[in-house]
């Protein structure tokens, strides 16, 4: 439990080495780059802006060409993939892919192409497919539809609108004979037709007939329609060809999938590298790098550059001021919890890491809300069960999470059997529909829906300890800052008066009639507690608005820092949650078995009864772990967090690995 | 008249799941259209929307909670549904707090999880902190449904 304790790294190095000691320093990934010296005379920095360019183009392609590969030719995933982590590669394989690199880049712009071909050959199909559509009306005319008559006559090709009879069409040209009309095909919205008339009489028919609508097709050739559609469809199946090709093509590359993924996550590293290299200093012959490193790394560092490398490395604690980053380490019980403290917000400086004591509360407090035996073997089984199968292949968050709710479920496992819930009732019932005699098990506590009251003053209890362990750790901070007035007057005060106020309610008789308690403190106690609650609320008042110089607004102050009992009042009854959210999961329960339970006596009443049985506590589980994971959450952000923690701190983020397909870790101590 | 008694009692635990429900139901509903908004752009951010979305949803579940321990007091699934007019009235009166908070409760929290829902989409790293937001108005709901509970199993042991 612990903030790492940061150093400022210097190293200074030949300019030929760079690549190496860039790369090995990137798979260690513990240092955090900081370019605080400023360019001179000698020293300058680089202008990587065109190499950077190339490599996200790169990038996009390398996606781009996997995106295809997905439509094309589907990746197979179980549907455990998520527990498989990314595979590792060494060190080797990486410096060995430099020489594919090339054809890499080739491959993925091929790929691309073949797609741009594909889209571009079903653009053309459909435009094929139009003008074959456009033309099938004329497929019986066997002249060229630019056909314009002879020498001495002259021939409209065209359609008109509507539908249109012989006759209709020659009374419109009854004047203009010798005249002949032929229709070509006619359908509710247009006539094609084909008028032949003298020469002399050419501009008179046309009139005539762009009285009645007459207009030309579309679509004109050299070749009569029929031999127009014949050709189309012979481009169109030469076009299709091609397609198809492309698409074979492109499954052919289905198999180099991973060399893709490669190639994309080795560029997403050359991309970061070149993103510190653009911040190095660098003369002729040697470059100089600086930046943050917890010290626990140091040494193995230095050991490792030294080793394979000519250069200086020098190390130095940060100044006070400084604003470095922050880094928690845990152990393995607690660990799981460093996400939510990061969520909430890292610790700011000289504040404690409230990780460990977090914890604890955290995993007794998901299994109170939770609180159900069976429940809690599920998602202990089932995170334990995935923890062993994938030990080495899961990624660190995912393994943070299956950890958190590992414990969580033993603590789950925990409460349940003291309150003695499995699956709710499933036991009584199961044991009194099918075997006709009733069998409990006991619960080794209490049934809380037996005994709602005793339930919440526990829940309240427990508040109270929660509570005040936070005052607990405010007080210890103030020690480690220092601060020796906070921690009599913003602690030691506050502990005693709620100490007091607590004491004295348990003195009264009619707070421990209604809680159902069996003991009551002698009175003798109450008002020494009395005395000790007055004397503290009068330091608070005192003390507590000592910043403001004016007495009169210090007091006003204080009185308001007082008025702050409230605050802690409502703190209390928030975990009154954890009776509500309790007996909401055994209460769900109980109604899932009732229902099943009805079905006993219809035909195939097991199989019913294990269906809803099944259905019912998979969803009930579901609902309730979320609602105890998202309360178990706020009661330490707003309740325990409230009571001493502020954060601010800036999250160390380390020149490192962060690729999406395949891990490059040079291991470290600590790594 | 003294039939009525099992008649007002009944309506409270009809009350309490039918408004939380209905709160509940329009609250996850609210949350159902911000978060399919959300995905839309980056479907990834399908596992935190959802959980923003279910948030506003547990106040049905206190709702039916009520409802089933009322259910059982008064001996509608099974047992002597035999009871006085007063003590009816005190059934429906201890199963309002979580009717009427349960229904303005859900709304509330919906809006406070659009909101959060909002956030996430902005800065899915902020998503602890989003989550917190909708669960301070759960806490009303929680404080009712307490109310609700020690009303319940305390009208039992009153002889009217």
């Amino acid at each position: 439990m612990a903030v790492l304790k940061m150093q400022r790294i210097c190293i200074c190095a030949l300019k030929k080495d760079r690549k190496h000691i860039l790369e090995l320093l990137q798979r260690c990934g513990v240092i955090e780059l900081n370019d605080v010296l400023q360019e001179d005379g000698v020293f300058r920095k680089t202008d990587v802006f065109a190499a950077v360019n190339g490599f996200e183009k790169n990038i996009a392609l390398g996606k781009s060409a996997l995106e295809i590969l997905e439509v094309y030719s589907k990746e197979e995933k179980s549907k455990l993939s998520v527990l498989n982590g990314r595979e590792e590669v060494p060190a080797q394989e990486y410096d060995e892919f430099q020489i594919r690199h090339d054809e890499m880049v080739h491959a993925s712009k091929h790929v691309y192409d073949l797609e741009k071909k594909i889209a571009e050959g079903k653009a053309e199909i459909l435009k094929q497919k139009t003008q074959i559509e456009v033309l099938s009306p004329w497929v019986t005319l066997d002249i060229p539809l630019l056909f314009k008559g002879t020498k001495e006559t002259a021939a409209f090709i065209g359609v008109l609108p509507g539908e249109w009879t012989l006759e209709r069409i020659y009374g419109q040209l009854a004047d203009l004979d010798p005249v002949n009309v032929d229709i070509i095909s006619t359908s509710v919205e247009q006539t094609c037709i084909f008028v032949l008339c003298t020469k002399e009489k050419e501009s008179s028919v046309s009139d005539e007939l762009r009285a009645a609508g007459f207009s030309y097709p579309s679509i004109a050739g050299s070749k009569s329609p029929a031999e127009m559609i014949r050709d189309l469809e012979n481009h169109m199946a030469v076009t299709e060809k091609s397609i198809q090709e492309a698409m074979d093509e492109i499954r052919k590359y289905a198999a180099r999938r991973e060399e893709f993924k490669f190639f994309t996550d080795y560029e997403t590293m050359r991309l970061e590298k070149y993103g510190v290299l653009s911040g190095l200093l660098q003369s002729n012959s040697v470059f100089v790098l600086t930046g943050y490193i917890p010290q626990e790394e140091a040494e193995g560092l230095a050991e490792k550059l030294n080793e394979r490398f000519t250069l200086h490395i020098e190390f130095e604690d940060p100044d006070e001021e400084e604003d470095v980053p922050v880094k928690l380490k845990n152990n393995g019980f607690s660990a799981p919890l460093i996400g939510t403290v990061e969520s909430f917000s890292l610790p700011g400086k000289n504040e404690v890491d409230p990780t460990m004591v977090m914890s604890l509360f955290y995993y007794v407090l998901f299994g109170l809300m939770l609180s159900d035996a069976g429940y809690g073997l599920i998602m202990t089984a089932g995170c334990g069960w995935a923890l062993i199968r994938y030990k080495d292949r899961l990624e660190d968050s995912m393994r943070n999470a299956l950890k958190m709710f590992l414990f969580c479920g033993i603590s789950t496992v925990f409460w349940g059997v003291m309150f003695g819930s499995y699956f709710g009732d499933l036991v009584d019932i199961v044991s009194e529909t099918f075997f006709g005699q009733k069998v409990t098990i006991p619960a080794l506590w209490f049934l809380p829906i037996n005994e709602p009251m005793r339930m919440l003053v526990f829940s309240m209890a427990l508040g109270c300890i929660h509570l005040l362990t936070g005052l607990g750790m405010k007080l210890y901070q103030c020690y480690k800052q220092k601060d020796f007035k906070g921690m009599l007057y913003d602690v030691i005060f506050w502990d005693l008066l709620l100490i007091s106020c607590i004491l004295m309610l348990l003195s009264m008789e009619v707070f421990v009639n209604t809680v159902n308690l069996s003991f009551i403190l002698p009175s003798s106690v109450s008002r020494v507690a009395g005395v000790v609650a007055l004397i503290s609320a009068a330091g608070i008042t005192a003390t507590n608005g000592r910043e403001s110089k004016n007495p009169f607004k210090r007091f006003l102050k204080g009185l308001y820092a007082l008025y702050g009992i409230t605050g802690y009042l409502s703190d209390v009854i928030s975990y009154s949650r954890l009776l509500a959210l309790g007996l909401a999961t055994g209460v769900i329960c109980s109604v899932i078995n009732k229902m099943a339970a009805m079905t006993a006596g219809i035909p195939l009443g097991a199989v019913v009864f294990t269906v809803i049985v099944v259905a019912g506590h998979a969803l009930n589980i579901a609902i309730n772990a979320l609602g105890a994971y998202v309360h178990a959450t706020r009661l330490q952000y707003v309740e325990f967090f409230g009571k001493f923690y502020e954060g601010g701190g800036r999250k160390f983020n380390p020149f490192g690995v962060h690729t999406k397909y395949y891990k490059f870790k040079e291991t470290m101590k600590n790594g | 008249m003294d039939k009525l008694g099992i008649v007002f009692a009944l309506t409270g635990a009809v009350l309490a799941a039918l408004m939380s429900g209905v709160g509940s139901a329009k609250g996850v509903g609210m949350g159902g259209e911000a978060a399919a908004g959300v995905i839309t752009e980056d479907p990834s951010k399908f596992g935190k929307v959802l959980i923003l979305q279910l948030l506003p949803g547990t106040q049905g579940i206190y709702g039916l909670l009520i409802a089933f321990i009322t259910l059982s007091q008064i001996g509608v699934l099974g047992g002597d549904s035999n009871m006085s007019l007063a003590k009816g009235l005190l059934y429906l009166a201890a199963c309002l707090p979580m009717a009427i908070v349960g229904y303005g409760s859900a709304i509330a929290q919906a809006r406070a999880s659009v909101a959060s829902i909002s956030v996430v989409a902005k800065k899915p790293e902020q998503f602890g902190k989003a989550m917190i937001f909708p669960a301070m108005v759960e806490t009303y709901a929680i404080l009712a449904l307490l109310i609700s509970i020690l009303a319940i199993t305390g009208i039992g042991g009153i002889n009217i």
